[in-house]
């Protein structure tokens, strides 16, 4: 993030100021910084240390002197704030945006140094970094893609499990889009600036972003950190993979595999996209217009029969069930308890998800074993509904046998009272 | 030797010796019932009492499966309309005729109060059956609650939190009936003790006493009728009123299986008191003229509370359902009169309005 | 003259039953069969039913030595699916067997001795607890007693 004021000029700035306006008393903290350019005038000079103040290193006992250099407790004892900034103190200033991933690393890439403070810590930050796109683009002199503190943020930074963190999961997607989404910005660079609106769109997006779903993936879970990366052919699939494990193993033992290699198609992108991806239906199954298949099949080619026949079987057990649910409903809304049938509807539903997943072989047979039985026990559940649709009937027979009992009594008293009443003694 | 009666001719005289059978059965045989234009209304009291036996019958018969708490009121409900055979008639049956009983008493006690039948001597009659109204509404308010659903337990709720508006007993009134501070299982036991022994017990004191009276009085006859010199003809009650009275039972029994049959009665959804109230809640039929006539009332009038005015309004014209026979002063010479008549049709309308309002308004 | 309102009493000497007294019968007849017919339903009613309990709080998923050593079962608890596995060491665990991820029920895996989903490979430990995989929540947990030589699973 170079839009920094350039550093020369920022330090003949600070030097007129310092030189001119900094109180010399000792403030609240015992950090000379702090206090000084907390009372600043300038903006720019002030944020930083106000912003500090948060900071994971500072709440480490690593303050402003510790990155820039310098000697903070000179600027009180002598009372010339200037010395506070003596480069014989080792006082660095701003480094330059090509040379921050070095000035990090020179803390977060020494393993003896960060044992010290989280063993836990990788350390390898900036090897990973050398080997992203951004970092080989820096070393070449392009000052404009990301270094550390354009993701991390520069004073103030936060760990990434701090849901204020730009790095936090739920805010890189619009830390990168900060640059990668925006045209004017990326109009150097021959990418698309798209991802972030296809992702926000996206069934993982709306997962991340709206639900707050902390499993479903940010740009970093597959693209990487530090070492970010436009993804390889093969690389798509093992991305995809690390969650969706099975469809991987299915997709693997397919056909699709060796042929996908062979037209250097990417291996779950092709048909279900990579920043746009959408929840999945059963109409990118078979042929019709809106299937996935019938882009590469054409009619009547193996894998032409095979879609169709894949996608005539999900839609049977989808129907079977359906018309196994309906039954059940009806018996219910008539006032029959239906709850062994809908305890037995587990069963076929299961299938019919294992079935979804078994796509992935793209094998008619295989597909086969989990939906036969899944629509065989869906017919048990159809006869629990007919069975307790038939409860309902027989209740109908009851009232059609009761009714007319009735009817007939009162019939039978009312001739009673007409006959009682005929003869002459009730007059 | 003169042959002796066969054994089952015995036990008459025997039953009669020690019980003074033959007094009663001489006041049924002789007891009458005048037959004029109006002599259609008599067989609503009747009617209300088949449907009150109806319900005692059913009742008990779910006592013997329903169980009064929070936890498994609702499931013992649902138990009943599933696993129980022909739990589901019983149930639909009582709660349909739960609510024939009431439309039926409502009108019972229009059609005499029209007809003036609380005159002198029947004021005692009028007002236990004033009486049994408030029972029959109590008795429909704390029965609504017991299969604790979700529309049930915020009907309460809210018809609680009326009680509790009451001034100066208003909130000790609410304690006592929630028993506690809030609706919860406390309140499902209690409504429970009200509905299956309190109430049944008083009603059972203001049936009697009603119902001994008409035997006492008979029936009272319009003041038009009664004075116009003319002789009243008269119709036995045993057996051709009677015959008479037992098709209309007969046909409500049919029509009460038939409604549990084709309209089962709903149970919804098992109350969860820490769930929002659903849209729409609104207290059972009989008392919708009541509660949609506090919706409209404002907020304040002059300087009292809108809504204590609304309960004020209706307690007072519940003691003046009671008090009518003492308030309607030509009646009670046997005068012909039309104000209270008038009032009447104005309250019955009002009624009829505001129910409907209930129902349709949003 | 026979002015008696038993005008219509037995006269036929064919022995012929009077309009009256069928009526009398028919009447008998219709309300005998009415009374047949309520009192038939009263008796079904307060015979109890098979399930004599409403609320399902208990169960009993299985007899001592149905399940052998790193085995599952499932059975029906209410109307939900339950899971009662005996584990390697023999304590008997109990499980709702309905997994949280979409509602796939979950089988034992001797080879993994964990509870597994086959819909989406979601993965729980023989605590309940969830993984692996897909499942956010973990199992709902049930108590397990023996008496006797049943194995009683009921709700916590």
């Amino acid at each position: 993030m170079s839009r920094l004021v350039s550093p020369g000029a920022l330090r003949l700035l600070a030097a007129g100021i310092l030189l001119g306006l900094c109180p010399a008393a000792a403030g609240e903290t015992d950090n000379s910084c702090i206090d000084c350019h907390t009372s600043l005038a300038d903006k720019r000079l002030r944020e930083p240390a106000v912003a500090s103040k948060e900071d994971v290193h500072f709440r480490r006992g690593l303050f402003c002197h510790s990155c820039h250099g310098g000697n903070p407790a000179r600027g009180y004892i002598e009372n010339v704030p200037a010395l506070a900034h003596s480069p014989g103190d080792g006082w660095q200033g701003v480094p330059k945006a090509r040379e921050i991933p070095d000035f990090c690393a020179g803390c977060h890439g020494d393993v003896e140094y960060m044992k010290k403070y989280n063993p836990n810590l990788r350390v390898d930050q900036l090897l990973e970094y050398r080997s992203s796109q951004h970092g080989k683009l820096l070393v070449q002199g392009d000052e404009k893609v990301a270094q550390c503190v354009s993701c991390h943020g520069v004073h103030g930074i936060l760990q990434a499990a701090d849901s204020r963190s730009p790095v936090h999961r739920s805010n890189i997607p619009g830390t990168c889009g900060h640059c990668h989404a925006d045209p004017g910005y990326m109009r150097d660079y021959s990418i698309s600036t798209d991802q972030l609106a296809e992702y926000t769109r996206s069934v993982h997006g709306k997962l991340l972003l709206e639900e707050g779903d902390a499993a479903a993936p940010a740009c970093n879970d597959c693209h990487g950190n530090h070492g970010a990366t436009p993804l390889g052919l093969t690389s798509i699939a093992y991305a995809c993979g690390e969650c969706h494990a099975l469809n991987r193993d299915l997709f693997n033992q397919s056909p699709h595999k060796a042929a996908y290699e062979e037209m250097e198609l990417g291996e779950c992108i092709t048909c279900h996209g990579h920043h746009d991806i959408e929840k999945t239906s059963d109409e990118m199954i078979g042929v019709g217009d809106e299937s996935m298949c019938i882009t590469c099949h054409e009619e009547d080619d193996a894998g032409y029969h095979a879609a169709k026949f894949m996608r005539a079987q999900l839609d049977s057990l989808v129907a079977i069930i359906e018309e196994a649910a309906r039954l059940l409903h009806r018996a219910e809304r008539g006032g029959v308890d239906v709850k062994a049938g809908k305890f037995d509807l587990q069963k076929p539903m299961s299938a019919l998800i294992r079935a979804r997943g078994a796509v992935h072989h793209f094998d008619p047979r295989k597909l086969a074993e989990i939906v036969h039985p899944g629509i065989a026990q869906a017919r048990i559940v159809e006869e629990v509904g007919e069975a307790a649709l038939h409860d309902l009937k027989m209740r109908r027979v009851g009232l059609a046998f009761s009714i007319p009992i009735i009817l007939l009594v009162a019939l039978g008293l009312y001739l009673k009272i007409r006959r009682l009443e005929s003869s002459p003694r009730s007059r | 030797m003169k042959p002796q009666p066969r054994k089952s001719a015995r036990f008459y005289p025997w039953l009669d010796e020690r019980l003074g059978l033959s007094a009663i059965l001489e006041v049924a045989r002789h007891k009458q019932v005048p037959q004029h234009q109006h002599s259609i209304w008599y067989y609503l009291g009747g009617m209300t009492l088949f449907l009150y036996l109806v319900q005692v019958v059913t009742g008990i018969l779910l006592l013997l499966y329903y169980r009064p708490t929070a936890e498994a009121a609702f499931e013992s409900v649902e138990f009943i309309m599933s696993e129980v055979p022909f739990g589901w008639l019983v149930r639909s049956i009582h709660s349909w005729s739960a609510n024939l009983m009431i439309f039926f008493l409502f009108v019972h006690m229009f059609s005499v109060f029209f007809m003036k039948g609380y005159r002198k001597p029947r004021e005692i009659t009028w007002i236990s059956g004033a009486l049994l109204l408030f029972l029959c509404l109590a008795f429909g308010f704390s029965g609504y609650l017991l299969p604790w659903n979700r529309l049930a337990f915020f009907a309460t709720k809210v018809g609680t939190d009326i009680l509790g508006e009451i001034p100066i007993i208003g909130g000790f009134l609410l304690e006592w009936s929630r028993g506690g501070q809030e609706v919860c299982g406390a309140t499902l036991t209690r409504f429970f003790g009200i509905h299956v022994a309190i109430l049944p017990m008083v009603a059972a004191l203001a049936l009697s006493i009603h119902l001994v009276m008409v035997q006492k009085h008979g029936m009272s006859v319009p003041i038009s009728i009664e004075r116009s010199g003319k002789p009243i003809a008269q119709m036995p009650f045993f057996p051709n009123f009677a015959l008479r009275d037992a098709i209309g039972w007969t046909l409500t029994l049919g029509l009460l299986v038939l409604l549990a049959s084709i309209f089962p009665w709903e149970l919804g959804q098992k109350a969860d008191p820490l769930a929002s109230a659903p849209a729409g809640i609104r207290p059972e039929w009989f008392f919708l003229f009541s509660f949609q006539t506090l919706k409209y009332i404002p907020g304040k009038i002059w300087f009292i509370n809108g809504e204590l005015l609304g309960i004020a309004g209706f307690g007072l014209g519940a003691l003046a359902l009671i008090l009518v026979p003492f308030l309607d002063r030509r009646a009670q010479r046997n005068q012909r009169g039309k104000l209270v008549g008038a009032i009447g049709v104005v309250v019955l309308i009002y009624m009829i309005v505001f129910t409907v309002l209930g129902f349709v308004a949003e | 003259m026979n002015t008696d309102s038993t005008s219509n009493a037995i006269s036929d000497s064919t022995g012929k039953v009077s309009r009256r007294s069928f009526l009398d019968l028919f009447l008998g007849g219709g309300i005998a069969t009415l009374a047949a017919a309520a009192v038939y339903p009263v008796l079904r009613f307060i015979t109890p039913p098979k399930l004599p309990e409403a609320i399902q709080s208990s169960v009993v998923a299985a007899k001592v030595g149905e399940l052998k050593p790193n085995s599952g079962k499932i059975f029906r608890f209410g109307k939900e699916p339950g899971i009662l596995v005996l584990t390697v060491s023999g304590k008997y665990r109990a499980f709702a067997a309905t997994c949280t991820h979409l509602d796939c029920t979950v089988q034992y895996r001797p080879d993994l001795k964990e509870i597994w989903c086959a819909c989406h490979n979601g993965h729980y430990d023989l605590n309940g607890k969830n993984v692996s995989g897909p499942p956010p929540a973990p199992l709902e947990s049930y108590e397990v007693t023996v008496q006797g030589e049943n194995i009683i699973v009921s709700k916590v």
